[in-house]
């Protein structure tokens, strides 16, 4: 199992098994969604989100 | 098992702490007092409970000798009761605000004059994630304030953070105001409300100062809600706090605690803590959002009112001191949907 730092909030992201190339994984702490943009060496990013907004 | 009984059972805090007790595995309750409605069952006070409980409500004095007495109501209007109802039991806790504060100035200005001002300084603060070493051997336990208790675990572990005053933002649901009938409980008039009570200084900002050393200015809301705190406190931090500092100091004050949890999320439609889902529970949620340019934090903190804002806190804080587990009692984690 790997672990690395999620990029948004930098809480530990576990991997359960081998990280494949753009696997989108979610921060447990966060809820970031985060995409392996690359297997070796392992690199996680964080995929954009969308915004709320009640007051229009 | 111990025997506890509760002063002031007929309210809604006296209410969830009938509801917490009854199904503790290591308490019996023997008595709920009411002066107003001695004689009467317990279940007709609170619905909920029926067929969990033959229990009547007595006078406050025909308080039994017990282990733990619960103070779910004020003893300031008369203090000579206070004290022997407080004689009936070695472990007193008390969820009224009559001692939450320590200085007597304080209280003065918040509350009116203390009568017995001697008592102010003599508990221990019941506020688990704070005072739990000291919990552990304190025979008098004073519950916080709901808005207070989510004040201080929201920002109590970034106060090194944090340069300035802090404004906090409180808004509360119908039954933060008790069970007691009054033309401004009437339903035409607390429908729909957005209504500011206490548009500067409530009484709870002294709580969160005395608590966390800052400077505190609380303004409380009345929202369209019958359970549920949750509480805005805006301020500035230090230059160079990022959110990875923010995140690093709440994950180490409380990433081994039953009862709080973090919740600032990215995706979803509960990101920041909300009482929604809380209700019922014994959880506190904390969030925040930074503004890393301009300094602005934003704090929020959310739970139940008139369970980790009070007879949960008050539960958690019995665990601690017979050295149970904290989570006995308060295992239900709140609904969704609600
Ligand atoms: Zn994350």
């Amino acid at each position: 199992m790997s672990v690395q730092s999620c990029p948004e909030c930098a809480a530990d992201v576990a991997f359960a098994a081998p990280p494949e190339l753009n696997e989108i994984i979610e921060c447990g702490e966060c809820a970031g969604e985060l995409e392996v943009v690359s297997v070796d060496p392992l690199i996680i990013a964080v995929a954009p989100e969308a915004e709320e907004d009640w007051g229009e | 098992m111990i025997r506890a009984a509760i002063v002031g059972g007929a309210g809604y805090i006296g209410g969830e702490l009938l509801r917490l007790l009854l199904g503790h595995p290591e308490v019996e309750v023997v008595a709920s007092t009411s002066a107003r409605l001695a004689g009467r069952r317990v279940d007709g006070s609170h619905p909920n409970l029926r067929g969990l409980t033959d229990l009547v409500h007595s006078s406050p004095d025909a308080l039994p000798d017990c282990d733990a007495v619960f103070f779910a109501s004020s003893g300031l209007d008369d203090p000579a009761q206070r004290a022997a109802l407080a004689s009936r039991a070695k472990l007193v806790f008390d969820l009224s605000a009559d001692l939450r504060l320590t200085d007597p100035a304080l209280f003065a200005k918040h509350y009116g004059a203390h009568p017995t001002p001697d008592l102010l300084g003599t508990a221990t603060r019941g506020l688990p994630e704070v005072d739990r070493a000291a919990l552990r051997t304190a025979n008098l336990v004073s519950v916080p304030g709901c808005m207070a208790t989510a004040g201080i675990l929201g920002l109590r572990p970034l106060v090194e953070f944090i340069d300035g005053p802090v404004t906090v933002d409180g808004r509360v649901g119908s039954s933060g105001s008790g069970a007691s009938a009054g033309e401004m409980n009437l339903h035409a008039e607390r429908a729909n409300v957005l209504r500011v009570f206490a548009p500067l200084g409530h009484r709870h900002q002294a709580e969160i100062s005395q608590a966390t050393g800052l400077t505190v200015r609380m303004t409380a809301t009345g929202v369209d809600a019958v359970r549920g705190v949750q509480v805005l406190c805006r301020t500035q931090v230090r230059a160079g706090v990022t959110e990875t500092d923010i995140r690093k100091a709440y994950r180490a004050a409380y990433a081994d605690e039953p009862f709080v949890r973090v919740v600032a999320q990215k995706r979803g439609n509960y990101r920041l803590p909300e009482p929604k889902i809380l209700l019922g529970s014994n959880f506190c949620d904390v969030g925040f959002a930074l503004d890393a340019d301009t300094r602005e934090l934003l704090v929020v903190g959310a739970l139940d009112n008139l369970v980790k804002g009070g007879s949960g806190n008050a539960v958690q804080s019995l665990n601690i001191r017979m050295g149970w587990d904290e989570r006995l009692g308060l295992g239900f984690p709140g609904l969704h949907p609600v």
